[in-house]
């Protein structure tokens, strides 16, 4: 090992793939800021470049360089105007966006910063000691286990989204996931509920519902109430530090979720959406009363806690790409086509045949992060100063990216009809105290859920594989666990003040 | 009734309506050799469909104890008439304009024109200057989106091509 570490340490730091990874570090942060173009896409635009290079560790570097710039830049949108353009930045938009409202996004971009690069180190490291022996675990999930896993996941988000409302956050879910099932699903080749409209065939897409969600009823909100766009201090950026406290705060929070993170990038499939969902409920969860009422409201911890895990995640998804040549993700799918293009076949070989690209990789993940974390921070004050924009500029601006964001994705324009519509019916769901974060989520998981769903059930050719596979079972009891208990409590707690005697 | 049990109401439909669609009309199209599947088109829908019509239900007949609490910052829909409902309507007319303009007038017109228009609507009063940053701004993603991305946004209005 120490061996291929010195190949990958002096492939790494060669001249020209130094400027491969602050190139694409550089070019992921900037594209990854505009709403609608994910780490995704910006890979595929890239690939050509990728392969005119021709020397794979430089293309599979540049790529890398591409991705984490472009999960990092994803958070700066999340958090500067609620805008996330990546899944797996919208558990950053939760407490991201209270902070910038309270003046303080540029303390909020540090802390996103400070733990986006502490995760992807973190990552980098585990990469380094476990990459062999993850791939033996990661085998061990079917996709009984898969689904199980995303409905625990959904069901701690349903849990811990609404003000203690269960059930409209698990409304919310459903609708989510109802939303996810329209257009043609992967098992089977037909349309379903397109209510025969040829542009519901593909489906909702999944931009057009983010800005639908997010960004446009905040952006309605700010119209109709201009007190709103006043943030407490007239825009004025302070408190860029973080305080000691702060750190104290936020360092065990960012550990645990570095490694969270990265054990749940590793498991195919799963990646830095589910990790960063999952790394801020259990946040939440275990804090302490006092903590706990800050979330959603601007906690430095729960904006951690996402930030730190999705980049551990990606990260993380490399495992099984580099030691299985298995993609875990879409934007891991589009990094194996390049290296086939380039006449690489990742799987267990890899390492043996080819070690100094494997070596290479992993540690460019140390000098991308390192590079990311210098650029960002003394731009900074610069980012958060859209902020002071006035408010006459700003919301035009905000509008116009939330039509460019759905109208890049899906080049139709009907598409911005969709999202004027779906913008108004989310915020008359807000108005009414609906999370809308829940249907989001159910929406992104629940292709992948279903797909798992159908795949477990056609391997043992029924609802059997519940009870056939333990782990499922004690999965999914837990997430029936998480539902009830909250709801349990609140009556509870009510019947105690009530004066009813608490007969159990 | 409260607007929250409203939208339980309406979500209900949907379930209704989903869930008929669900059990009993799609998996008629199936062919004859798909139809003893385990695991049909209709499965997970045929789920989600109960597990809708049930929570819709808690909501609506108040199982769940809550009340929709106005918190600080928040706006109170039950009294809209305070904020300036008139302005964000016309304002998601103008997107709705955007749309429908977008093709036919091309990227650089509809965007100048949307971003100018909705910097007026909001009482902005410096022209010069708006007018300046929308005809940037439009250029410039124009530039970035087309040349840089590779995807084709048509710039000029469809009689000059």
């Amino acid at each position: 090992m120490l061996e291929g570490l010195m190949i990958g340490i002096t492939t790494a730091l060669s001249f020209q793939n130094i400027l491969m990874v602050i190139g694409g570090c550089l070019i992921g942060t900037f594209i990854g800021m505009l709403p609608g173009l994910g780490p995704m896409s910006i890979i595929a635009i890239m690939i050509p470049v990728a392969i005119g290079i021709g020397d794979p560790s430089a293309a599979l570097i540049l790529l890398a360089g591409v991705y984490y710039g472009a999960i990092f830049g994803g958070s700066t949108s999340s958090i500067l105007i609620n805008a996330p353009g990546v899944a797996s930045t919208v558990a950053t938009s939760f407490d991201g966006y209270p902070l910038a409202r309270q003046g303080k996004a540029g303390k909020a971009l540090t802390v996103a910063a400070i733990s986006s690069f502490t995760g992807g180190s973190i990552g980098a490291v585990l990469l380094l000691i476990f990459a062999p022996a993850l791939a033996q675990v990661a085998l061990l999930f079917h996709s009984a286990e898969y689904f199980a896993l995303m409905v625990v996941g959904l069901s701690a988000i349903a849990a811990f989204a609404g003000s203690g409302n269960v059930a409209k956050a698990l409304m919310m879910t459903i609708l989510g996931l109802i939303m996810a099932t329209v257009g043609e699903g992967a098992l089977f080749n037909l349309p379903r509920f397109t209510m025969g409209i040829m542009d519901l065939q593909s489906g909702f897409s999944f931009i057009t519902l983010a800005m639908a969600m997010f960004a446009l009823p905040e952006a309605i909100y700010l119209v109709m109430d201009p007190n709103r766009s006043k943030t407490e201090n007239g825009g004025e950026i302070k408190e860029l530090r973080i305080t000691r406290e702060e750190a104290k705060a936020i360092a065990p929070v960012v550990g645990r979720q570095s490694i969270q993170g990265f054990l749940i990038g590793v498991l195919p499939g799963a990646g830095a959406t589910i990790a960063s969902f999952l790394g801020y409920a259990v946040e939440r969860n275990i804090a302490s009363k006092e903590d706990q009422e800050q979330f959603g409201k601007g906690s430095v911890k729960g904006l951690a806690a996402p930030e730190a895990a999705n980049n551990a995640a990606c990260t993380g998804s490399f495992v099984p790409l580099l030691t299985l040549g298995i993609p875990g993700s879409g934007t891991t799918a589009i990094l194996l086509g390049a290296l086939i293009a380039l006449n690489v076949s990742p799987g267990p070989r890899l390492m043996i045949d080819q070690p100094s690209i494997f070596w290479a990789v992993i540690m460019s993940m140390f000098i991308g992060n390192l590079i990311l974390l210098i650029l960002n921070l003394p731009l900074i004050p610069y980012i958060a100063k859209i902020l002071a924009v006035p408010r006459t500029f700003l919301i035009p601006f905000i509008l116009f990216f939330t039509l460019m964001g759905a109208y890049i994705g899906q080049n139709n324009a009907t598409e911005l009809l969709l999202l004027v519509g779906l913008g108004v019916a989310a915020t008359i769901l807000r108005f009414a105290d609906y999370p809308l974060a829940p249907l989001l989520i159910g929406f992104i998981l629940g292709a992948m859920l279903e797909d798992n769903f159908g795949r477990a059930m056609q391997l043992y050719g029924g609802i059997d594989f519940i009870l056939a596979r333990p782990m499922t079972m004690g999965l999914l009891v837990l997430a029936a666990i998480l539902v009830i208990l909250p709801s349990y409590r609140a009556r509870r707690t009510r019947a105690k003040r009530e004066g009813v005697a608490d007969g159990d | 009734m409260a607007l929250d049990r409203w939208i339980a109401l309406i979500f209900l439909a949907i379930c209704l309506a989903y869930g008929y669609a669900a059990f009993f009309t799609i998996d008629a199209g199936l062919p004859p050799f798909m139809q003893r599947n385990p695991v049909l088109p209709s499965t997970f829908p045929k789920a989600l469909a109960v597990l809708g019509v049930l929570t819709s239900l808690v909501i609506l007949l108040g199982l769940e104890k809550n009340e929709v609490v106005i918190k600080e910052g928040d706006i109170d829909y039950r009294n809209l008439g305070q904020y300036k409902i008139g302005q964000a309507a016309i304002l998601l007319g103008l997107m709705v304009a955007y749309a429908l303009l977008l093709r036919p007038a091309g990227f650089l017109l509809s965007t100048v024109g949307f971003l100018a228009i909705g910097s007026f609507l909001l009482g902005e009063k410096r022209w010069v200057a708006v007018m300046v940053t929308a005809v940037i701004a439009a250029g410039s993603i124009w530039y970035l989106v087309q040349e840089v991305l590779g995807i084709f946004l048509r710039p000029l209005p469809f009689f000059l091509g």
